[in-house]
């Protein structure tokens, strides 16, 4: 790897890039299929996220639960774990920030807003160690348990709304508005329109924690071991089962601070929802685009973010289908998944002078 | 091993699967009498037993016949987290034949085939570029969501749902069979899909287990090294597998555009591709097993809408709606029975010496 740097760089990117460039002229067809100039579609999309600078404040918003659930599944995925939860961990994050920050205990902001925050972090970060646990102790592939805890997360956040934690004072299943010393800080002050707020900055921080976590510690070290091979990581001495368990409650922790986040920036109080909000799948794109790098995340999650609001204006401002932007997603998450269908290409395989090997075992566990 | 139980190993019991079944059911069906006793006389009670078996296949039947199309793929040895994605787009495709044919039939065979079509997408990539299944099955997924909306717009030119089309018509049964007692009142007539799913558990059944075939297929997924040695054709065998849960899962799809509905909204399939999944799990990989699990979840969301219509107030329908992902989380760590998924479920198989 060392030997020829530059060459890797490459070899890492160009999966990712090409699938993107693919996923964009999809798009584009996509629009001329229905009647619409593909440039003047693409054109809505810029000058949605950029046109104004509430458009810009809507397209950080957008992005930055995407770089928390995309960190959280790219941690999965160093450690050879599919973290498919986010959803429901995001959920039990938005409900465990909603009751703290809803409480009147007299606390200042210093203690308050952490406090908050922590709490939705433990509450993601225990709803992941369920499946992480089942997966050290038993086995059991963590997938299914994952998408499981999902719907038991949306159903008790359905029956928590609508019962203990609702706000007696309005008719509609919401909870408590939280207090104002749970609240992050809008750039534009507290009441403005303009939405972008320091949770950005939580989720800027947060990457490069992951990064310094993964990369320089010890933990870090021993999670990708056992990502990497698992056989080898145990006769090594590492304790597989212990960084099964800590990396999915990491990537929990992730999971449900972007629900907290959610709550303190953005929402401030619980509303009842009847799906899922999709930051979690959309988390699965992030980390693979991001080829489960903690760097890579921050520019991923910020091109979805911008397709996600950016569907919204197409479809306003052009006439384009919200959903041309899904289906580019999932052609994109197929075709890095099985990136041999592009490193078999030709001419790709001209660049990177890999004309045998075509193996992809990146991804999660082969 | 235990001796509490003079001649009956408790040990055991209370670790099979079956006792659970049984048991949740009595607990279920007992709420719902002492509920519906208390606030009704005899003969409404009859009619409330109907409804809730009526209900409760009216919701199992797309369950059954993914649930046994996920058998399929996984006992060959491909994990298939895609089927909801696949029944979602059987069910437009369904709706959009029917559109333009006026013929329900072949509105059943548009959304089979575009399953069947969703599902060797899914085929190619993981078998033939060994892609991660999950990944695969989770793109299918945001794929056939966007995909369906995509068309809605572009060919039904509205959003949220379809025009009305041509449904399934019901089939009656033989008077004899409608008067039987409750069995005639809930299965007297119904919607075609009802009864393809109750023969195709028998026939997958057979299949699987007592022919060549299944046993070919249930060897892919257990050791395709193996199967391949003694000339058994595994990509061969996989994609087969794969695609016939796309079929079936369109299938499945068109029995809740067609069959119960006469149109397509939106996200209609609302997660009942995994809890397809998890009845193939809770089912131990086995059509019959999967079938009884579909009901009993079938029967278990039923029972939240009977208490609605009857206006029963007991458990809080969102923890009935937990019940089967409780219940298979419950199972796969060995609670209720234990499991065995196959071998090489989850892993692509390369040919040793090929690239």
């Amino acid at each position: 790897m060392e030997r020829k740097k530059d060459n890797s760089a490459i070899k890492e990117l160009i999966v990712p890039v090409t699938a993107v460039f693919i996923g964009l002229v999809l798009g584009g067809i996509l629009m001329t299929l229905t009647g619409v100039n593909a440039i003047e579609g693409y054109k809505a999309l810029i000058m949605g996220c950029f046109g104004r600078l509430e458009y810009v404040s809507e397209t950080i918003v957008y992005t930055t639960p995407l770089i928390f659930t995309g960190l959280a599944i790219a941690l999965g995925f160093r450690c050879g774990l599919f973290n498919i939860g986010c959803e429901g961990q995001y959920i039990v994050g938005l409900i465990g920030a909603a009751v703290v920050g809803a409480m009147d205990l007299g606390l200042p902001t210093f203690i308050h807003l952490p406090l908050t925050m922590l709490s939705g972090m433990a509450c993601g970060a225990i709803w992941a160690s369920v499946p992480g646990l089942l997966k050290a102790k038993f086995g059991i592939h963590e997938v299914v348990n994952s998408i499981m805890m999902n719907y038991i997360a949306l159903y008790l956040s359905h029956y928590l709304v609508n019962g203990p934690i609702k706000d007696p004072g309005i008719t509609s299943p919401y909870s408590r508005e939280i207090l104002d010393t749970a609240k992050l800080w809008r750039f534009f002050g507290q009441n403005s329109p303009i939405r972008v707020n320091s949770g950005i900055i939580i989720a800027i921080a947060a990457a490069l924690f992951v990064y310094y976590l993964l990369f320089k510690t010890t933990i870090g070290y021993q999670i990708r071991a056992v990502g990497f091979n698992p056989e080898a990581a145990r006769y090594g001495g590492i304790s597989v089962p212990t960084n099964i368990v800590a990396a999915m409650f990491i990537s929990g922790a992730l999971a449900g601070l972007a629900g907290a986040v959610q709550i303190m920036g953005i929402q401030f109080k619980f509303l009842d929802i009847f799906a899922f909000q999709g930051y979690g799948l959309d988390g699965i794109a992030v980390a693979l685009v991001g080829k489960s790098h903690p760097l890579g995340v921050l520019p991923s999650a910020l091109l979805f973010g911008i397709l996600q609001r950016g569907s919204q204006t197409m479809q306003m401002l052009a006439g384009v289908p919200k959903e041309t932007i899904g289906i580019m997603q999932g052609v994109i998450i197929i075709i890095v998944a099985a990136e041999g269908i592009i490193k078999g290409w030709l001419p790709i395989r001209k660049i990177l002078g890999t004309d045998k090997k075509a193996a992809g075992k990146e991804v999660g566990r082969a | 091993m235990s001796r509490l139980g003079k001649g009956i190993n408790w040990n055991r019991l209370v670790r099979s699967r079956a006792f659970w079944l049984g048991a949740a059911l009595v607990v279920l069906i007992t709420v719902f009498s002492v509920n519906s006793i208390r606030s009704m006389g005899g003969e409404m009670f009859s009619y409330l037993v109907i409804d809730f078996f009526s209900t409760g296949i009216f919701m199992a039947t797309p369950l059954i016949l993914t649930s046994i199309g996920a058998v399929f793929s996984e006992r060959s040895g491909v994990v298939n987290i895609g089927l909801e994605g696949m029944m979602l787009i059987g069910a437009f495709f369904g709706v959009m034949v029917s559109y333009f044919t006026g013929s329900a039939w072949l509105g059943v065979l548009g959304g089979m085939i575009a399953g069947g079509l969703t599902a060797a997408l899914h085929a190619y990539v993981c078998i033939s570029h060994h892609a991660n299944q999950t990944v695969s099955g989770v793109a299918i997924n945001v794929f056939a969501l966007a995909l369906t909306g995509f068309l809605l717009k572009a060919v039904f030119h509205r959003a949220g749902q379809t025009d009305r089309v041509t449904k399934l018509a019901n089939w009656i049964m033989p008077d004899f069979f409608r008067n039987i007692p409750i069995i005639g009142d809930v299965l007297g007539s119904n919607t075609p899909p009802v009864y393809i799913a109750l023969l195709l558990v028998v026939a997958a059944q057979v299949v699987l287990f007592h022919t060549p075939l299944g046993l070919r297929i249930r060897a892919c997924g257990e050791h395709p090294e193996a199967a391949d040695t003694v000339g058994i054709n595994v990509t061969g065998t996989r994609y087969f597998c794969v695609i016939l849960s796309g079929v079936l899962a369109g299938l499945s799809g068109v029995t809740l555009s067609l069959g119960q509905l006469s149109l397509f909204k939106e996200a209609m399939t609302d997660g009942r591709g995994y809890i397809a999944i998890a009845a193939m799990i809770f089912g131990k990989w086995t059509p019959l097993g999967a079938f009884l699990a579909s009901l009993f979840f079938g029967l278990a969301t039923g029972f939240k809408f009977i208490s609605q219509s009857w206006n029963m107030t007991s458990i809080p329908t969102d923890f009935l709606l937990m019940l089967p992902y409780i219940l298979t989380m419950l199972a796969l760590a060995g609670f209720v029975g234990r499991l065995t998924p196959p071998a090489a479920s989850g892993l692509p198989y390369r040919r040793r010496g090929s690239v």
